[in-house]
């Protein structure tokens, strides 16, 4: 899976698969914080990953 | 996960449920509608001066006054006024962003800056004011902010200034004030700030009050504006961030927490501002710019007279 990080400008490749909670969950990321997306569609937590999947992880922090 | 007001996928799950992207929109801007009309925060004379910085929640506050005034015939003249402060590979991305925004929207935009004003950028005048005063980051720039937006929407003609400040925003405030005793400034926020009584001070206002931030970056990712994260090089320098941090923190254990900080307070404003009424502090006028200010001279120019 490659996932990228919009808040560190970085992307991230790992063999992942199950819900975007458990995802956010491995990479240390608070839920509250972000917006996850694949294929330009918001996904809510529960919903289910893949492991060739490219998902977007959005800040919603304001930035200044 | 299914909407559940209809069959669609949701977007986010509230606390009443799973939304989809139609539902959501309507949700999210009945609800700034609702926080205006409710905090009565635009009346039908007023000339709106919008702060404006090219972020996620200046741009849809600035969208959403044009809708809410456009919905209910409401004949205010609408302009955005932008500051830049002077940060190095942050604000020109941003203001980029919002002149692109205001041209496909058409509103005025008009932009004033630290340099022209204190003559230096916020970069250049920070590290002599810390020297001086120990000020951090983030108190020199709101300071000059603050002031700016003041004096430019007062010159433009402007009857209520705007803000994009939202639930996040606010919760923290409150419970910086409270964390630092600083009661005196409690009275002083809320979703309108300002005197109208004063004629030095143009209301404020804040019709995304009750909206998160992570709503309203979904908001503007399904209306699709324009807006590119970008973090400011001081923010994690700053008192806030530790306490957004702990909120956020806080909120995922405990859904709802950040609202009711907000409805605590609200429902205490009303004896903190009667507090203020009571002790009836005066406000002067700062002897340098003629601007409001409770001191001889305003913090934005002392500050600036530090230069």
């Amino acid at each position: 899976m490659k996932v990228i990080l919009e808040r560190e400008q970085s992307t991230k490749v790992l063999t992942f698969n199950g819900t975007v909670q458990a995802l956010l969950k491995e990479l240390h990321i608070n839920e509250e914080t972000v917006l996850v997306i694949r294929n330009n569609t918001v996904l809510t937590t529960e919903e289910i990953l893949n492991n060739n999947d490219t998902i977007d992880i959005l800040s919603v922090i304001s930035g200044g | 996960m299914q909407c559940h007001k209809c069959e669609q996928k949701a977007v986010l799950e509230l606390q009443h449920g799973p939304i989809c992207k139609n539902h959501f929109i309507s949700y999210f801007e009945t609800k700034v509608f609702k926080t205006i009309n409710k905090f009565q925060l635009i009346d039908r004379e007023d000339t709106i001066c919008v702060a404006t910085s090219g972020g996620k929640d200046s741009l849809t506050v600035l969208y959403l006054t044009k809708k809410y005034c456009a919905k209910y015939n409401i004949p205010a003249t609408i302009f955005a006024l932008g500051v830049d402060e002077g940060i190095m590979n942050y604000r020109e991305k941003t203001i980029s962003d919002l002149k692109d925004f205001c041209k496909e929207h058409d509103t005025p935009l008009h932009l004033v800056s630290n340099k022209e004003e204190f003559g230096k950028t916020l970069d250049e005048a920070y590290p002599i004011i810390n020297k001086g005063t120990k000020k951090k980051t983030c108190n020199v720039c709101g300071v000059w902010r603050r002031f700016l937006l003041n004096k430019h929407a007062k010159r433009l003609g402007a009857t209520k200034v705007v803000t994009g400040h939202n639930l996040d925003d606010e919760a923290q405030v409150i419970l910086m004030n409270l964390f630092k005793a600083n009661t005196k400034l409690a009275g002083r926020i809320g979703p309108s700030t300002g005197t109208q009584e004063q004629d030095q001070f143009i209301q404020r206002v804040k019709p995304l009050y009750m909206c998160s931030d992570k709503e309203v970056r979904l908001y503007t990712l399904l209306k699709g504006f324009n807006v590119q994260y970008s973090e400011c090089p001081y923010a994690q320098t700053g008192y806030r961030y530790e306490i957004q941090d702990m909120l956020n923190n806080f909120e995922a254990k405990f859904k709802g927490t950040k609202l009711g900080i907000i409805h605590s307070f609200l429902d205490l404003l009303p004896q903190l501002k009667q507090r203020d009424i009571e002790k009836n502090e005066s406000v002067g006028s700062c002897i340098e710019c003629g601007e409001a200010s409770n001191n001889d001279t305003c913090n934005a120019c002392s500050m600036r007279l530090m230069l």
